[in-house]
């Protein structure tokens, strides 16, 4: 017994002391942090999950805005009406999917709608398409960037993450990203085609997707604001990146119910075997 | 080490095997009698808990190679398949990667345990070789694991760390060729990544299997590093010690479940959910956090030596940081084995492994100031313990008193 809580003692000893040297200073950079406004998210930490009103709001300002520029190749038709997503129902999805054009050489007229089976089609025919389309720079791809992005975070923020569980530092990125778009400051000249984003800290090729009022919400619960979109889509983004979210984590917690449980009793029998060694 | 043997079968099957493959008498020998000193802290669960690993890995391993393609134009796509559309590919997928990390985590701690509790000395020195080696096949096999998902990161570490080799004299450009299949990395490197990857392995566990033969000849040390005296002093291996490997392994599944579950990408870089890009160079390379310590030495080395570019002696050190760890059990003179009874020992063992966090840390900073200092100086110590201090304070120190023998270390602590 006396053994195993020093062993413990020993484990919190050195994870205390790796923490507290290995993570003195901020990690990875010295270039210029700017914090990020941490959101609330419905999915975060063991118990999060997708809203999935909050995805169908989403997939709207994606579709109306963000659509005309970025792809999402990962993303089938389908995969909007599965369990743990935005589950819209599949007659809706096929209606969706009808209202898109495939591009098929081997058929008589060259095209035909779209059914659920198909990936979501990529806005530009080419990749030169999309550049002369915006300045030279390319729109990334949507089905993974919710990953693919993330903040940095001071110390201790980021060594308490391990703990948390955070993995929200890309939806936390892009809705930071989203809601910045500010006026250069003075002295700053923005190139032709540029725009000033005050969280990215420079100019990119995007110029804010968003404005108040722009997409219609169903009834009036959530206001029509960039903020609200940009939240809204993030969500959607993070789906889409990360569409088995729901089942791992509802997963995740039964395995560690049952490690817990079967670590117990296992403690009881090795102490039970041992009762008769002075050890 | 038993001598005789207890293995006394009946059965006339069982008979007419053990005159033929005496496999039975093996196992009950090795797996059930195999004689263990009682005394045994936590730390000594860590060799099982690595083999469960290494089982682990294959296994998740083998199932992924059965989705993935070692192509660079699909290899990407084809994980971003498992993930999405093979069922319970993100768990199995999360499992291999988290995996690998939990492996060096249990790698660190069984060699930080050998070095404190002096396991590398007489007689076991062999054992402890056939330990580094393990770990340089590991390193091997995660880097280029790593590769495998051509992302960013991937491909960019990929280039990076191939491009060491090119500093070694003569040899070092047709060696890098030979490594990348090429002038660059490419789709030749991906494969012949995919097809050592799937290999070495396999050569891992080959060598787990000596390194346990080499354990079973001198047997087990102890938290007091007294050898073993009789009969007394050893609990038999089953089921005493399975009982409680069993235990560490479930507990250690704690954590490791955790990240696989609730934070599968935090041991990971974004950057490598960006699809490879020759032409795009991420603005910060950094390596998976357990290759940091060995990158922060080979980065510390920015400056010439006489006729050796700073380059190659970056190479050097950082093959040196390694190398230097087969010649711990002749480095060490100190006939204590025990870091409990080693006064002047301990002090500097613990500065070392707060010096191996600094080093970590300081893997994942950009070559700047401050940083490029403290790189030197904790470099500077990391070689400084093995080459200056061990030997000296082996020879200056005054050893405590050693208990007669390991029953009588365990009366000594009461109530236990
Ligand atoms: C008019 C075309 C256009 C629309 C519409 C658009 N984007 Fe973009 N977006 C771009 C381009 C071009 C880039 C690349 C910018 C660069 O690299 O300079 C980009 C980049 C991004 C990035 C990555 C920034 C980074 O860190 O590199 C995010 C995130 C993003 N867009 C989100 C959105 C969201 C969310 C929407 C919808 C609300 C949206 N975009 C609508 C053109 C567009
Ligand atoms: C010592 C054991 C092993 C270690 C340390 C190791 C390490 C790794 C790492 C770090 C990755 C990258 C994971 C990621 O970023 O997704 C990886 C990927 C991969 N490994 Fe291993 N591995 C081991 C054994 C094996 C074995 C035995 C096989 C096959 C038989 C295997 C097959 C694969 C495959 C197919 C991938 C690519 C899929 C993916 O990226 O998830 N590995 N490995």
């Amino acid at each position: 017994m006396n053994r195993m809580s020093r062993f413990f003692k020993s484990v919190l000893l050195a994870v205390g002391f790796g923490i507290s040297s290995a993570m003195l200073v901020v990690p990875a950079s010295s270039v210029v942090i700017i914090d990020a406004e941490l959101q609330d998210w419905s999915f975060a930490g063991i118990f999060g999950r997708y809203d999935k009103n909050q995805l169908q709001r989403g997939f709207q300002v994606f579709q109306q805005s963000c659509a005309a520029c970025h792809g999402a190749k990962q993303i089938s038709f389908r995969n909007l009406s599965e369990e743990g997503g935005p589950s819209f129902s599949e007659s809706q999805v096929k209606a969706l999917a009808a209202e898109y054009i495939i591009i098929d050489a081997e058929l008589e007229d060259g095209e035909r709608a779209a059914t659920p089976a198909d990936r979501w089609p990529e806005p530009f025919p080419t990749l030169r398409d999309a550049r002369a389309a915006n300045s030279g720079a390319f729109p990334p791809d949507f089905s993974l960037l919710a990953k693919a992005r993330g903040i940095t975070q001071r110390f201790p923020a980021w060594a308490l993450n391990y703990f948390t569980a955070y993995q929200e530092g890309g939806t936390d990125y892009i809705y930071n990203l989203l809601v910045n778009f500010t006026d250069a400051p003075e002295d700053y000249d923005v190139p032709a085609g540029q725009y000033w984003n005050a969280y990215y800290g420079s100019t990119l090729a995007m110029a804010s997707p968003l404005f108040d009022g722009m997409i219609d919400y169903e009834g009036d619960e959530f206001p029509e604001t960039t903020e609200q979109y940009a939240l809204d889509v993030a969500a959607f983004m993070m789906w889409m990146a990360e569409p088995g979210l729901n089942s791992r984590k509802q997963m995740g917690f039964q395995v560690l119910i049952f490690l817990f449980v079967l670590a117990g009793m296992m403690v009881m029998v090795k102490r039970k075997i041992w009762s008769d060694v002075k050890h | 080490m038993s001598g005789h043997s207890s293995y006394n079968p009946t059965n006339p099957v069982a008979k007419w095997l053990d005159s033929r493959l005496p496999i039975m008498r093996f196992s009950k020998e090795h797996l059930m009698d195999f004689p263990t000193p009682k005394n045994l802290n936590y730390w000594w669960t860590f060799g099982a808990i690595l083999a469960f690993m290494l089982v682990v890995q294959i296994a998740t391993g083998i199932v992924l190679a059965m989705s993935y393609t070692p192509d660079a134009a699909l290899a990407f796509d084809s994980v971003e398949n498992i993930r999405r559309n093979v069922n319970y590919g993100r768990i199995i997928q999360a499992t291999h990667a988290v995996g690998a990390s939990m492996f060096f985590v249990a790698v660190y701690v069984h060699i930080g345990r050998g070095l404190y509790y002096g396991s590398y000395k007489e007689p076991r020195e062999v054992l402890w070789i056939l330990g580094v080696l393990i770990f340089v096949l590991m390193m091997a096999t995660a880097f280029m694991g790593y590769v495998l998902p051509w992302g960013q990161m991937s491909f960019w570490a990929a280039t990076v760390i191939t491009n060491i080799f090119s500093a070694i004299p003569i040899i070092g450009d047709p060696l890098l060729q030979l490594l990348r299949g090429g002038f660059a990395v490419d789709n030749p490197t991906l494969k012949r990544f995919f097809s050592l990857h799937y290999l070495l392995p396999f050569v891992i566990a080959a060598v787990v299997a000596l390194h346990i033969w080499a354990l079973h000849v001198p047997g087990n040390n102890n938290p007091v590093g007294v050898e073993v005296k009789s009969s007394h002093d050893t609990v038999p291996f089953h089921p005493y010690i399975t009982m409680k490997d069993l235990l560490a392994i479930v507990l250690f599944l704690i954590p490791f479940a955790w990240f696989v579950f609730f934070a599968p990408d935090i041991l990971g870089h974004p950057d490598n959910y960006k699809p490879a890009n020759p032409l795009i160079t991420p603005a910060h390379i950094v390596p998976e956090w357990y290759f940091l310590p060995f990158y922060a030495i080979l980065r510390a080395i920015d400056f010439d030596m006489w006729f050796i570019s700073a380059k190659l002696g970056g190479v050097i050190f950082f093959g040196g940081s390694i190398l230097v760890l087969f010649f711990v059990p002749w480095l060490d003179g100190s006939k204590t084995r025990s870091g409990t009874f080693r006064p002047l020992f301990k002090p500097f063992y613990w500065l070392f492994i707060f010096n191996f966090f600094l080093l970590t840390y300081l893997g994942a900073q950009l070559a700047v100031e401050p940083y490029s200092t403290l790189s030197k100086i904790s470099t500077a110590y990391y070689f400084g313990y093995f080459l200056i201090i061990l030997p000296i304070v082996s020879r200056i120190e005054t050893p405590n008193p050693l208990p007669a023998s390991i029953s009588e270390s365990v009366l000594g602590k009461g109530g236990s």
